[in-house]
């Protein structure tokens, strides 16, 4: 809430020397996922061929899709002798068989460590097929040993960026060219029923979203006529993305995305509004004030009753939330938005763990934050009562061990039809994040007297036996 | 049943209610009476007899409606749990087979469920049609050989308080006296410690709170022969006429039951709480007093010390948090004095208290612990609490389930005080969690939320909701004179 400025929690390193049960997503698959956000995409993950088949698995299980991926498959010889080749091959390869409009190019651990030079091997193939130089191909450095998920999605947006939206200066953009065309550069944390709520409500100002990368276009798990396809059927247009530098603003929702969101501002000079996340009253207050100052629209009353409807469903559920102790795992824009829209309900995030840090991680609304892993966040939760835990579906068992329940959020959710779908943001999907939060909580049936049998009670025969028990 | 039977139950001696020609148990205003039936209170006031089969004789509105929906809680049985009813069809009525319905539904209930007792409802329609419910349900505890025990108070015979009396005379006048109580296990008593019987009337397990004082009684040997009727059983119920000591502990809903086990048993009676310190402490002199025992006194004023000293401890965080915080009170079923004491004691200041089911001498105990000017709500329509909440600037408002969303839609905290509630405050243990729930939402950071308006609001309209302002303090001034005060 607007006067609860946050404390930025201490940030406690990782210490040990073992992952266990991790909570981390590489990074290669961050930028893997951002791939996926772009239409007639197929990314070629460059390292062994494992690197992408367990990331192919980790998407197909969440998404319940198909995953167009593909991989430089790295063997022997080219790891010792340099995989420039086998990049130059991959990309040929893709080009001739699928004709896809975009070849994203992430790097793993092997390559990095490799010291393969990515750009240099894109050179060669544009140097020897100069017959595929309609397909647009994005490199990015994606080290499965740095950052997680979620950097490594915004390094690709980056990259991206940086390849596929032209300067102002050169290609004579202009922002507000497109009066009701906005930018939105969407975080990894955004789920496809969170983008297509957004459009949404976009569309309520009568503005027109231009959604980077959109995954609700092409992860939305819709059936098309093509029985089969090798790349993304929908995701954001390349040549929309031409036009990126003639919308009237940009709208970034999660700050891991501001890099991205920087290079945008630098080539296209279109103004932009940053979101830290838009779960809660207070966050989606701002974005809708943005819009309505963007649209130069009225505020349409449908908005202004889901706003009154989420107040209500707070005081509803405070009685349940207040007090109550979360354990929560996430990647650092979810659990910034996770932590806050908890504190402000007066509940207390007692255990926060995040995969890696970021500086996003200073908005988290909790005393620390442990860089860790599901370990780190069992022994927390158990060492502060925690009575609720939230995570991806690898918690499962933690909460088991905790004797606790669940809440799935987040990357991977293999063990739920439609988490992928699920909506958490606005003032509806807070409402409803808000309504499930509590009835877990009331589901703990806390406060609850136990039972005490009196021995001096006049107890039926029928009963004694439990009596004396 | 018949008209001079209700009007005797109507007349009670006991009831201070009686002493004052205003007051007491008034008829209901057609258009503005809010509260339950004579059902609706005998069925409440039997309810938590975990081993009957509960059956309601009647149409599907009265069972429909109200089946499991209360916080009571058993150590075992949950027959009381099931709702059971005859819903009778229009055939029933037409054809007047509603007799034969509640004959074969009672053997089902036996045959099915095996209780320990029947006990059946009427309800207006079977009343107004005269089925002989007496009548069915001594044919069917003679045929099936279970107790069945007619309970009388169709809908129309009066208010919930009159069926609650209704409830209390049937155990009084149909079960108590039909079973000797067990003898007291053994290895119990010894030297300097023996066990006394006694029975709480009015006390319902609601959310468990019951389990806050039991212990402290078993350690003082102070046998709950029964309670009427929380987490009892039938055949406790059989016994409550050898109570010692019994203790009226809620309203003075089943007083009749205290007075009549006094007229035919002699057993001495005394009205007391278990909410809050001070009253737990006051309930547990009393019972010493009452059964006059030298060595339960001494050990009642040791457990007292003991007791009160670790509640200080427990409580001084919690008194710090709550220090000065406003409330305003509307009870319903529970005593309000009772209420005020533990909120005082929480240093809380109750500001104004609902005195509309008080008695004179309840409201002599208000104005004890509040003052001689207390204010005292009789009307507890939702507008009149708003507003008598914003003219005392109170902080929470505390009082039963139905009035819980007129607060909320007001947007102030608000306590939830009656039967429904799910957390127990009564013992000494209850009152951390008074204080705790207190706590979770006067503390909650939603209260600036909730009331802001959108920020695309024009400025006319922005002004904060709920917050008391200048012109809100004008239209209570002139609001005031609703508000009785006894001097």
């Amino acid at each position: 809430m607007p006067e609860t400025t946050i404390t930025p929690p201490e940030i406690v390193k990782r210490n040990k020397a073992l992952a266990v049960s991790p909570l981390k997503a590489s990074s290669t698959l961050g930028a893997t996922l951002a791939f996926l956000g772009m239409d007639r995409c197929l990314p070629m993950l460059h390292g062994s061929q494992g690197c992408t088949a367990f990331g192919k698995i980790f998407f197909i299980q969440h998404f319940r899709e198909p995953m167009p991926m593909q991989t430089t498959a790295l063997d022997q010889v080219s790891t010792i002798m340099g995989s420039d080749d086998a990049v130059v091959e991959g990309l040929a390869t893709i080009a001739a068989k699928h004709a896809p409009a975009l070849i994203g190019l992430p790097t793993t651990g092997l390559t990095e460590t490799q010291g393969a030079d990515i750009e240099r091997a894109v050179a060669m193939f544009r140097a020897k097929h100069p017959e595929y130089d309609q397909i647009a191909v994005v490199p990015v450095n994606t080290p499965d040993y740095a950052g997680s998920l979620e950097s490594g999605f915004n390094a690709a947006l980056k990259a991206m960026i940086e390849r596929l939206v032209p300067k102002a200066s050169a290609a004579g953009t202009k922002p507000g060219r497109r009066r009701r065309q906005v930018n939105v550069l969407a975080g990894a944390h955004l789920t496809v029923g969170d983008i297509e709520h957004i459009k949404d409500l976009l569309e309520r100002f009568r503005l027109r979203a231009l959604v980077l990368p959109d995954i609700s276009d092409s992860l939305d798990g819709h059936l098309t006529d093509a029985d089969f396809s090798a790349v993304t059927i929908g995701g954001t247009r390349l040549d929309e993305l031409a036009h990126a530098g003639d919308s009237v603003a940009t709208l970034v929702i999660g700050s891991s995305l501001a890099g991205a969101a920087d290079a945008l501002a630098a080539r296209t000079g279109v103004p932009d509004y940053r979101f830290a996340h838009l779960m809660g009253l207070e966050a989606m207050d701002a974005f809708i004030t943005a819009l309505a100052e963007i649209s130069a629209e009225p505020v349409p009353e449908r908005i202004t009753r889901s706003r009154s409807q989420l107040q209500d469903a707070m005081l509803d559920a405070h009685f349940a939330l207040g007090q109550a102790r979360f354990a929560v795992a996430a990647d650092g824009d979810l659990l910034v938005a996770l932590t806050q829209l908890l504190a402000g309900m007066g509940a207390e995030t007692v255990a926060a763990v995040a995969p890696s840090n970021s500086p996003a991680l200073q908005q988290v609304a909790a005393r620390s934050v442990k860089i860790g892993d599901l370990e780190d966040l069992e022994q927390a939760a158990r060492a502060s009562g925690a009575e609720v835990l939230i995570t991806n579906s690898h918690g499962v068992h933690t909460a088991e061990r905790l004797g606790i329940p669940l809440l799935r959020a987040g990357f991977p959710q293999f063990d739920l039809l439609g988490g992928y779908q699920r909506q958490w943001v606005g003032y509806t999907g807070t409402r409803a994040t808000l309504f499930e939060l509590a009835n877990i909580v009331l589901g703990l049936h806390k406060g609850e007297i136990h039972a005490y049998r009196s021995s001096l009670k006049q107890w039926p025969e029928a009963e004694q036996d439990a009596a004396a028990a | 049943m018949k008209q001079k039977d209700i009007a005797a139950l109507l007349d009670e001696p006991a009831c201070e209610h009686n002493k004052k020609a205003k007051s007491g148990c008034a008829k209901p205003k057609p258009g503005a009476t809010a509260g339950g039936c004579a059902f609706d209170g005998a069925q409440i006031a039997l309810l938590p007899i975990v081993d009957v089969a509960h059956i309601v004789h009647g149409s599907i509105a009265c069972a429909g409606s109200a089946w499991d929906n209360r916080g009571t809680r058993s150590t075992g049985p949950t027959l009381f749990k099931l709702g059971m009813t005859t819903d009778l069809t229009e055939q029933d009525v037409i054809m007047g087979r509603g007799e034969k319905r509640l004959f074969h539904g009672i053997k089902q209930a036996v045959e099915t469920y095996h209780p320990a007792a029947v006990f059946v409802y009427n309800t207006c329609v079977p009343a107004l049609v005269g089925d002989d419910i007496e009548a069915v349900c001594k044919a069917a505890a003679e045929r099936w050989g279970t107790p069945v025990i007619p309970v009388d108070a169709a809908g129309f015979y009066g208010t919930k308080n009159l069926g609650n009396r209704i409830a209390g005379e049937t155990m009084v006048k149909r079960v108590c006296g039909t079973r000797e109580p067990d003898p007291v296990p053994a290895g119990i008593e010894r030297d300097g410690f023996k066990v006394h019987d006694i029975t709480l009337i009015g006390e319902y397990n609601i959310a468990g709170e019951l389990w806050h004082v039991l212990p402290v009684l078993d350690e003082l040997g102070l046998r709950v022969l029964c309670t009427l009727s929380g987490d009892a059983r039938f055949r406790e119920v059989q016994t409550m006429h050898r109570s010692k000591a019994n203790m009226m502990v809620c309203s003075k809903a089943m007083i009749n039951v205290a007075r009549k086990l006094k007229d035919a048993y002699g057993t001495p009676w005394f009205e007391g709480s278990f909410y809050g310190v001070a009253d737990m402490s006051q309930a547990l002199r009393d019972f010493a007093r009452l059964i006059d025992d030298a060595d339960l006194t001494r050990r009642t004023e040791a457990l007292i010390a003991r007791e009160e000293a670790r509640m200080d401890q427990a409580l001084a965080p919690w008194r710090e948090r709550l220090a000065g915080k406003r409330a305003l009170l509307y009870t319903g079923g529970v005593k309000s004095w009772s209420v005020i004491s533990a909120l005082q004691d929480l240093g809380m200041t109750v500001v104004a208290t609902g005195t509309r089911k008080s008695t004179e001498e309840d409201k002599a105990r208000i104005r004890e612990l509040m003052g001689d000017d207390a204010p005292m709500l009789e009307d507890g329509n939702p507008r009149a609490l708003l507003d008598q909440y914003r003219r005392f600037d109170a902080d929470i408002m505390i009082a039963g389930g139905r009035n819980m969303y007129t607060a909320l839609k007001a947007r102030i905290p608000f306590l939830d005080i009656n039967q429904e509630r799910e957390f127990g405050y009564a013992g000494y243990d209850g009152m951390l969690e008074l204080a705790r729930q207190l706590c979770v939402t006067l503390e909650s950071p939603i209260w600036a939320a909730v009331r802001s308006a959108p920020p695309w609001a024009t400025r006319t309209k922005a002004d904060v909701v709920g917050a008391p302002s200048p012109a809100r303090s004008a239209e209570q001034t002139i609001a005031a004179p609703e508000v009785a005060t006894h001097a």
